[in-house]
């Protein structure tokens, strides 16, 4: 397959992205904004910007910025293509073109079939990383793909998880799909390139703005069969995510928290809604596929030794640094050596502070 | 008339010989000094003039001159003011010049011709019986404390008078109270020092803590404010051994010299505890006229830096020699001084900027708060940190209920793993555990066949570095020697890995 986009696509996104700054002091929802043309777009500039846009897109060499793409390893596909992913049409406002790193062939097979999206907070709980890393995992073990944003936090976990389950997952960025953003990910990004994809919107070269990431989380949501939100405050991204997913009547699932975080928030509004209850893969797969259709792979069959099943027991229970674990009954002189035993076994993990959590 | 007498100037904390050479000549009334003095060797001309006419005596009225020999060493500080009166008084016929020769004299003057509290004296003293001297004559203050050096006649005197009249065959005044074989630690002052018996819950710090004293190593807490950091390092040299009698000399001389200390032997290891606003020089040792810095007067000790992460880059920097080699050497003009430095490094810090990592959902650090926490953590000092101990909140119960240990008890234990350590590193440069290099590891260590098999495994999956895997052996080693076992079992290193401080490739905040 020859990937292509046509001029109008091509160019469609390079003035969003020479837009830049410009979109995010237009007033009114982005989806509004997406969905004006290229007229309308410039219109909405300011007086002398205008005139300037105007020129240039009028201008535009449009080899140069399929050039630009193909150097920087990226291949495209516009929204006028037949191969393009039908899931991304639900949008009102598809984006014009698609800048796959890691191969578009890949990316359509890993989103062929029903991925699930994993969203989240950036700062979430030590509790929230787990469960966004294993629910990636399981997902991934049990043959789905996982969409996340690669941001800090909930969304970089689930791309672990992934990772760890041994299956491809695809990454949604604001910026260019070549570039990590954020940069501290450049790891994550290289892993996730070996098999996998990272797609966005903007071409090479684009520096970020703010409204880029809400452009972006309407792509998690569209290209995803199911999005779950794993931790979130009032505020988070991962809820735009989510509303935008219900508007074109994607499923959202919502993994419950504690009342008292903040970061449960998100997901318990969602929950009260009317979201689907996600308490592990199994939920995700049974609304997906019908109640026990699917189960959901076990990526770990194996028990730690008889004599630490206790002690993992009772960190699961919540007895999570030594010394609620010498309250619990296990004392610093069996309990550290076995604490160091379970963590190199790979049954739990220190967090800050020497917090101990069980890997579910 | 020429008279000679001894004394010492103190060249960072060691004492070096001069001599006081006065020469009275007939000429028109002057005193001068040479000898590269500073300001106050040259005021104390005056000091001297005043103090010889007010303790009843004849100031010459001739020309005086004094030297200070050897002349290319610089002379600081008013401590030559005493040798200068007594050398004058002999040059002039008022006390008898040929008993000098047997005889240091050190101490500043008053206008009134008291002998005023110097600090240095124990230094002098060790220099005066290096010299083969056989009496020195210090401030009465210090008598105790120059009285610790062996084979020296001590004459602690309070006037000019008094010096003088040690001179002209008089007794010596006896010394001041307690001087010798005052006992260790049972005294009554001693109850009040800090104990682990103060100490509620904390089980698994405590045991880091006994680890840590037992084998040497360099610690880091980290815990959330006021849950005791503090507290636990401050009670670690309960648990120390007890200093050999050398050990406790060479601290009372180093803190002597720092005008720390004024009477007798100190006998508790010491504790330093800068603030993180400490410049290197402080914390190493260093000035114009090199003094010796926190690091120095940690000697045998422990040097406890709370909140690691605020102290600037350069002093952390400076610690590095000084934890390498046990001793610093800071150079000014053409001379190189050495300040020893064998100290035991304990850290404090937060487990995040906020502090309340690991506390529910307390904490509001978001992935680069703590990234850039780590990062200002890690580095060269951290290398050197063998163990890492959380310290948390103790509950409500623990706080009521009775101290898991004190400081007699785990004392006892240390010593007895520092026996064993001292009997199987004696052929080597090290003294404990902590102290092991590479290739006494090799030789000295031995693990039992499965402890090697959690070793490795730990290496394979990731959860050490080839450095870290060291650090965890010296641990483990003296594990064993608390469990007095002879080769590290499996427990041990189990034990050692869950107290492992994780470098930054170790930390798991990947994903």
């Amino acid at each position: 397959m020859t990937p292509r986009a046509c001029d109008a696509c091509t160019s469609r996104t390079w003035l969003l992205g020479r837009m830049g700054g410009h979109i995010d002091r237009f007033r009114g929802r982005l989806e509004h904004v997406l969905e004006l043309d290229d007229d309308g777009l410039i219109s909405a500039a300011g007086g002398r910007t205008r005139a300037r846009l105007r020129d240039e897109l009028e201008s535009l060499d449009l080899e140069r910025v399929r050039a630009r793409s193909r150097a920087a390893g990226l291949e495209t596909i516009c929204r006028c293509d037949p191969a393009y992913p039908p899931a991304l049409l639900a949008l009102p406002a598809p984006p014009a073109v698609l800048h796959v790193a890691g191969g578009l062939g890949r990316l359509l097979e890993l989103t062929a079939a029903e991925p699930v999206a994993i969203v989240g907070s950036r700062r979430p709980s030590e509790y929230g990383r787990e469960v966004a890393r294993s629910l990636g995992r399981s997902l991934a073990v049990s043959g789905l793909t996982v969409i996340s944003g690669m941001a800090l936090g909930v969304d970089s976990a689930a791309h672990a998880g992934a990772l760890d389950g041994g299956s491809g997952t695809v990454a949604v960025l604001p910026g260019s799909a070549e570039r990590p953003y954020p940069a501290a990910k450049r790891a994550l990004h290289r892993r996730i390139l070996t098999g996998g994809a990272a797609v966005s919107e903007l071409g090479p070269g684009t520096s970020i703005w703010r409204w880029m990431f809400l452009a972006r989380n309407r792509i998690i949501a569209a290209l995803s069969a199911m999005i779950v939100v794993v931790e979130a405050t009032e505020y988070s991204g991962a809820l735009v995510t989510a509303r935008v997913a219900r508007e074109i009547g994607r499923p959202v699932g919502a993994v419950p928290g504690r009342i008292t975080s903040p970061q449960a928030a998100g997901p318990n509004g969602l929950l009260a809604a009317g979201a689907c209850m996600v308490r592990g893969a199994q939920d995700v797969l049974d609304h997906l596929f019908g109640a026990g259709v699917r189960l959901a792979g076990a990526p770990r069959a194996r028990q730690p030794p008889a004599e630490l099943r206790p002690l993992l027991a009772a960190i699961a229970e919540g007895h999570e640094t030594p010394a609620a674990l010498g309250r619990a009954g296990f004392g610093p002189d069996q309990g550290l050596a076995a604490l160091a035993a379970l963590e190199l076994g790979g049954f739990v993990r220190r967090g800050p502070g020497g917090r101990f959590s069980a890997i579910p | 008339m020429l008279a000679r007498i001894a004394t010492f100037a103190i060249d960072g904390i060691d004492p070096r010989h001069v001599w006081v050479e006065v020469d009275i000549r007939s000429g028109l009334p002057a005193f001068t000094i040479v000898g590269l003095g500073d300001a106050a060797v040259r005021e104390s001309r005056d000091r001297v003039r005043s103090a010889i006419m007010n303790s009843g005596y004849e100031f010459p009225q001739t020309r005086i001159t004094a030297n200070l020999a050897p002349a290319f060493l610089r002379k600081v500080g008013p401590g030559f003011d005493a040798a200068l009166a007594i050398g004058v008084l002999a040059a002039s016929g008022q006390v008898p010049a040929g008993a000098l020769s047997a005889y240091a004299v050190f101490g500043e003057l008053s206008l009134g011709g008291e002998l005023r509290d110097s600090p240095g004296a124990l230094a002098v003293a060790e220099g005066a019986r290096r010299a083969g001297l056989e009496r020195l004559i210090v401030p009465r203050e210090r008598a105790r404390e120059a009285a610790l050096v062996d084979g020296l006649e001590i004459a602690g005197v309070s006037t000019l008078r008094e010096a003088a009249g040690v001179l002209h065959g008089e007794p010596l005044p006896a010394l001041p109270a307690h001087v010798h074989g005052a006992p260790a630690r049972a005294t009554a002052a001693t109850t009040f020092e800090p104990d682990l018996a103060d100490v509620r819950g904390q089980a698994a710090p405590l045991l880091a803590l006994e680890i840590a004293a037992a084998g040497g190593h360099n610690l880091l807490l980290e815990g959330p404010p006021g849950t005791g950091k503090t507290m636990l390092a401050r009670r670690i040299p309960s648990i120390l051994p007890e200093m050999t009698r050398a050990e406790a000399i060479e601290v009372t001389r180093i803190h002597s010299v720092a005008g720390l200390h004024a009477a007798g032997l100190i006998q508790t290891r010491p504790f330093r505890a800068p603030h993180h606003t400490i410049s290197a020089a402080g914390l190493v040792g260093g000035g114009a006229l090199p003094r010796p810095g926190e690091a120095t007067l940690a000697h045998h000790g422990v040097l406890f830096l709370d909140e690691l992460a605020e102290f600037q880059r350069p002093s952390l920097d400076a610690l590095r020699q000084p934890l390498e080699d046990g001793r610093v050497s800071i150079v000014r003009g053409q001379r190189a001084l050495v300040f020893p430095t064998r100290f035991m490094l304990v850290a404090a810090t937060n487990p995040c900027p906020c502090g309340f990592a690991g506390v529910g959902d307390r904490c509001r650090c978001g992935e680069p708060d703590l990234r850039r926490h780590q990062r200002r953590l890690s580095g060269p000092l951290l290398d050197r940190m063998d163990l890492l101990i959380n310290v948390e909140r103790p509950s409500e119960e623990e706080l009521r209920a009775s101290p898991e240990t004190s400081s007699g008890r785990a004392r006892a234990r240390v010593a007895t793993a520092r026996e064993r350590q001292r009997r199987r590193l004696e052929a080597t440069s090290a003294t404990c555990n902590g102290e092991m290099d590479a290739r006494i590891v090799r030789r000295y260590v031995r693990l039992e066949e499965p402890a090697e098999r959690v070793l490795a495994q730990a290496y394979v999956v990731g959860a050490l570095s080839a450095r870290g895997r060291h650090r965890v052996v010296r641990v483990a080693q003296t594990i064993a020697d608390l469990e007095r076992h002879d080769r590290i079992t499996q427990a041990d290193v189990l034990t050692a890995l869950s107290l492992r401080q994780r470098g930054a490739a170790e930390t798991a905040l990947a994903a």
